[in-house]
């Protein structure tokens, strides 16, 4: 026998299931209307967006919709996506080109009617929907560069015959306009592809919206790491935090300095080369996704150590080196010469504005046993107060950085430890105790601050915790409209100490999709029931 | 010389020698799996009682042969007598609340070889599916399945992960769950289900297992007639677990039949009553059968060579209630710690490994009547995309 919770999910689910049926065969009927006359449909026949969505299978639920029982058909040899008239992109924009291309294929991909049929037009009774036309509004469209914080997301969307039209101001928002276009094409029974005559507003609740990898508790191969990149367009993710090294490997194959990856990662088949990573970035650009790297310092940084000697703080025990080394050491001039010379290549391997300089998780022990260490901290006034040191250690990092025209993010101890940090600086908050006190103090002291806390997926539990994760409202913290104006977002972390490419995608997945839409939908879309109709479909198709 | 190589003789044949034919037979509880492996300069030696003990023994081997910087297959001289603590070392997968396509269930058998588990306990139908296809009742899949043509296995899908299973000595123990887990057995079976009764009226919903009709007795031993011949081994799990009372009771009929039995208010009783025939049919079908803890908790009349599968881990402590079965005569499986479907964070590794199944207090007799335990891999949210890394 199994737990009380499945016998009650079976039971229930059965239950649910003869209830519902005879629901839904009414509501088709309704919806597919008399093909013998075709009213227009009364406003009273429209919905708004919390309530009923034709198809129940939209994943984040947009932030208005209205959709009509009204149909379209379309037919896979002749549906087009292409540029619309008056858009500033065109034929020439990759990126568009590309998408276009994707999700046609994820929209007729198992159908085999992508040549013309020698069925007549027409024969459903249902209007044809020929065309979806893409327009650009803005005079740059975005096709050559990357998206970024300030990027526009929004689109919107016209579904009626014969031609759809979506509309942004960016490729970003095209592209996730599209992914919602796909979501509204469904088969029915015979294999035949349609959609709801629909209108839909859409764009993001909040800019940054990031799924953390970690790849150096274990390595995870490209073909992983793409994966998740096409899971997170899924679900309007726009944001990869790459946890890209750590104390356990260095993956990275650095140019300026190959010894790092060389000595530091676990194999030479476990190295990201500088061809991987502009895939990753390219991967990614082309469906709307930063890539923010994380070179986590002065702690987490052991696999560092095997190939640059000098760089970590060598601990004592009494008056000899123990062989064990700590944290990056501080004190010496070598380490910021190095750390100058290895951002300026991360500032130009990564485009994005943003690196991520990591900060969590100092441990003072190793700096404190240093005699060295411990005399410098006499010669700085900074007493025994190791936070001190650490403040100073990450001043300068941040300052190497900036000069390299680079914001920064940060874990919140660096901010809790009171460095010095620019304005533009984002404050990840992490640490569950009491999240919502941080996120005050952090926004109260004017930081642009996201939210990872509630959110790290790694920690896994029997049962379906996606509820817990989809609960959470960021903004419940005390504080005044402008501070909750720079919460800005969140990020679904996925620590790598029990993960790699075997358990990757059923851990993170559908699991995350419960944080995309809470960082996407509106604060209002909460009910449990609906978003569980949603995300089981949801699911299913991107499976 | 310069090319001296640092390695002993190349080994060219490992020699399997079994002393008792039953190539073509079925492993079954009595199977023995004990080998001696012996590795030598120029010898390499599986030996075993039968061919389940040759199979332990090559899977071992395997394990030994290294593979050095340079590439080269090497093993170290080595003396292994090995054999099984526990005869029964099951691994239970619920195909019925997700459906597992065959492909998933074959890789399961092969990595349980590799772990030298030899009972696949196939938790087949259940109350969301009934996937398998009955010759006798086609209507059970048809109706019970999720989807008739694709979520289902044929007799021919079933035959192949029971010779599967038997290449690598492994046992497949069938469990059709009665009298409750049946709500798909309903659609395909009508008649079969207890009407559940919303005051004078039926509510249109069922429950477990009709007990008070003969035509449930005709349908249950036509059809388990059908499961003793399909599948080989001399058990069949026949489940008897949670059963839930409230239906029966809301039924005037079965009220009726309460009163006429004498039963009063005790509907354990009237489960015992249904269990009691079943496992009649099932010994006149010449088969054992396994039950979960329920059927001997509520005081049913089993035979003596009944086991019992203890699956709840409080309601008594359930070391508590290996001790209480073992001491009534009956054998004992213990699952209650290795219900692997409930994860959580971190190396839980250890925890199953750290179980220690005799741990209760006993005299000796009582402590080999625990034939050993099984993992069980529940499937409310396991399906073959994540039942693998969920695992193992």
């Amino acid at each position: 026998g199994c737990c009380a919770m499945g016998r009650a999910v079976g039971l229930a689910g059965l239950l649910v299931g003869l209830f519902l049926v005879p629901a839904v065969l009414v509501s088709t009927s309704l919806r597919r209307g008399a093909p013998w006359a075709d009213p227009e449909p009364e406003l009273a026949e429209w919905e708004l967006a919390s309530g009923a969505v034709p198809e129940d299978s939209l994943w984040p639920l947009p932030q208005w919709l209205r959709t009509s029982p009204r149909q379209l058909q379309l037919a896979p040899g002749r549906f087009q996506l292409v540029h619309g008239a008056g858009s500033s992109a065109g034929p020439a924009c990759g990126l568009l080109q590309d998408a276009f291309r994707r999700y046609y294929e994820y929209m007729f991909g198992q159908s085999r009617q992508w040549k013309r049929g020698r069925r007549p037009l027409g024969a459903r009774a249902e209007p044809q929907l020929l065309q979806l036309q893409v327009v650009i509004e803005s005079r740059d469209p975005g096709c050559y560069s990357y998206p970024h914080l300030a990027s526009s997301e929004a689109y919107r969307l016209t579904v009626t015959e014969p031609v759809a039209i979506l509309k942004a101001d960016e490729v970003w928002g095209a592209l996730r306009g599209l992914e919602t276009f796909s979501q509204l094409v469904h088969e029915d029974d015979y294999g035949s592809f349609l959609v709801n005559e629909s209108e839909i507003d859409d764009f993001p609740r909040f800019a940054h919206r990031g799924i953390l990898l970690d790849t150096s508790r274990h390595y995870l191969p490209l073909k992983s790491i793409l994966t998740n990149l096409d899971a997170m367009a899924f679900n309007k993710f726009n944001v990869l935090h790459w946890h890209i090294v750590d104390d356990q490997s260095f993956p990275y194959q650095s140019i300026y300095f190959p010894e790092l990856s060389d000595k530091g990662a676990y194999s030479y088949n476990h190295i990201y080369t500088p061809t991987d990573v502009q895939l990753v970035i390219e991967y990614a650009r082309l469906r709307g996704i930063r890539v923010i790297p994380e070179f986590d310092t002065p702690g987490h940084t052991q696999s560092w150590g095997k190939g640059q000697k000098d760089l970590l703080t060598p601990c004592y025990n009494g008056e000899q080196p123990t062989g064990s080394f700590g944290p990056v050491n501080p004190i010496l001039n070598t380490t910021y010469d190095f750390m100058t010379k290895f951002f300026k290549e991360i500032s130009s391997v990564f485009p994005d504005a943003y690196i991520h300089l990591g900060g969590d998780e100092v441990n003072f022990d190793c700096w404190k046993s240093n005699p060295e260490v411990k005399e410098f901290m006499k010669k700085q006034g900074f007493g025994i107060d190791y936070a001190k040191l650490e403040s100073y250690y990450i001043q300068k990092i941040l300052d190497i950085v900036s000069s390299y025209n680079k914001g920064y993010m940060v874990w919140q101890e660096v901010f809790d430890n009171k460095a010095q940090l620019k304005p533009d600086t984002v404050v990840q908050v992490w640490m569950d105790n009491n999240y919502a006190n941080e996120l005050s103090i952090v926004t109260g002291a004017g930081f642009t601050a996201i939210l990872a806390a509630p959110w790290y997926l790694d920690y896994i539990s029997y049962g379906q915790d996606w509820k817990k994760y989809y609960s959470v409202e960021p903004l419940n913290f005390p504080g005044s409209e402008k501070q909750k104006k720079l919460l800005i977002g969140g990020e679904a972390c996925l620590w790598g100490e029990f993960v790699d490419a075997t358990n990757l995608t059923p851990r993170l997945w559908p699991r995350a999709s419960a944080v995309g839409e809470r960082l996407w939908s509106s604060r209002n879309v909460t009910n449990l029931q609906d978003a569980y109709t949603r995300l089981t479909n949801h699911r299913c198709r991107m499976l | 010389a310069e090319n001296e190589q640092p390695w002993g003789t190349p080994c060219t044949q490992l020699l399997v020698f079994v002393a008792t034919p039953g190539c073509d037979g079925f492993p079954s509880l009595d199977s023995k799996e004990s080998y001696k492996l012996s590795v030598s300069e120029g010898s390499l030696l599986l030996s075993a009682d039968a061919v389940w003990g040759a199979l332990r023994g090559l899977e071992t081997f395997s394990q030994l042969v290294g593979r050095d910087e340079n590439g080269t297959y090497y093993i170290n001289k080595t003396e292994i007598v090995d054999f099984p603590r526990f005869p029964h070392r099951g691994l239970l997968l619920d195909t019925s609340r997700h459906y597992l396509p065959l492909r998933a269930i074959l890789e399961t058998l092969d990595v349980m070889a590799y772990n030298k588990f030899n009972v696949f306990h196939w938790h087949i139908v259940d109350d969301p599916s009934f996937p398998y296809e009955s010759l006798t009742f086609p209507e059970l899949s048809k109706q019970g399945a999720f989807n008739a043509m694709t979520h289902v296995y044929t007799a021919s899908d079933v035959q192949t992960v029971i010779e599967y299973a038997r290449l690598r000595g492994i046992r497949v123990i069938a469990e059709f769950d009665t009298p409750g887990h049946t709500l798909s057995w309903g659609p395909g079976a009508p008649g079969l289900l207890t009407p559940c009764y919303l005051g004078k009226y039926p509510s249109g919903t069922y429950g477990p297992i009709n007990p008070i009709l003969n035509s449930t007795y005709q349908f249950v031993s036509s059809l388990f007639q059908e499961v003793s011949a399909v599948f080989p081994d001399f058990f069949l799990h026949l489940g008897g677990d949670e059963v839930d009372f409230t239906c029966w009771k809301s039924n005037p009929k079965i009220r009726a039949f309460m009163k006429e039995m004498g039963f009063g208010k005790d509907y354990k009783k009237l489960e015992s009553f249904y269990i009691q025939r079943l496992l009649d049919i099932i010994s006149s079908l010449g088969k054992g059968y396994i039950v979960w803890q329920e059927v001997f908790d509520n005081g049913v009349k089993v035979r003596p060579d009944t086991i019992i599968h203890v699956w709840k881990e409080n309601s008594t402590p359930y070391m508590e209630e290996m001790a209480n079965v073992t001491k009534a005569g009956y054998r004992a499986l213990l699952s209650a710690p290795w219900y692997l479907n409930r994860i959580s964070y971190g190396q839980d590794w250890m925890a199953a490994y750290q179980v220690e199944p005799l741990k209760f207090e006993g005299v000796p007799e009582q402590k080999d009547r625990v034939i050993g335990g099984e993992a069980c891999m529940w499937g409310e949210y396991v399906d073959v995309t994540n039942l693998a890394p969920r695992l193992w």
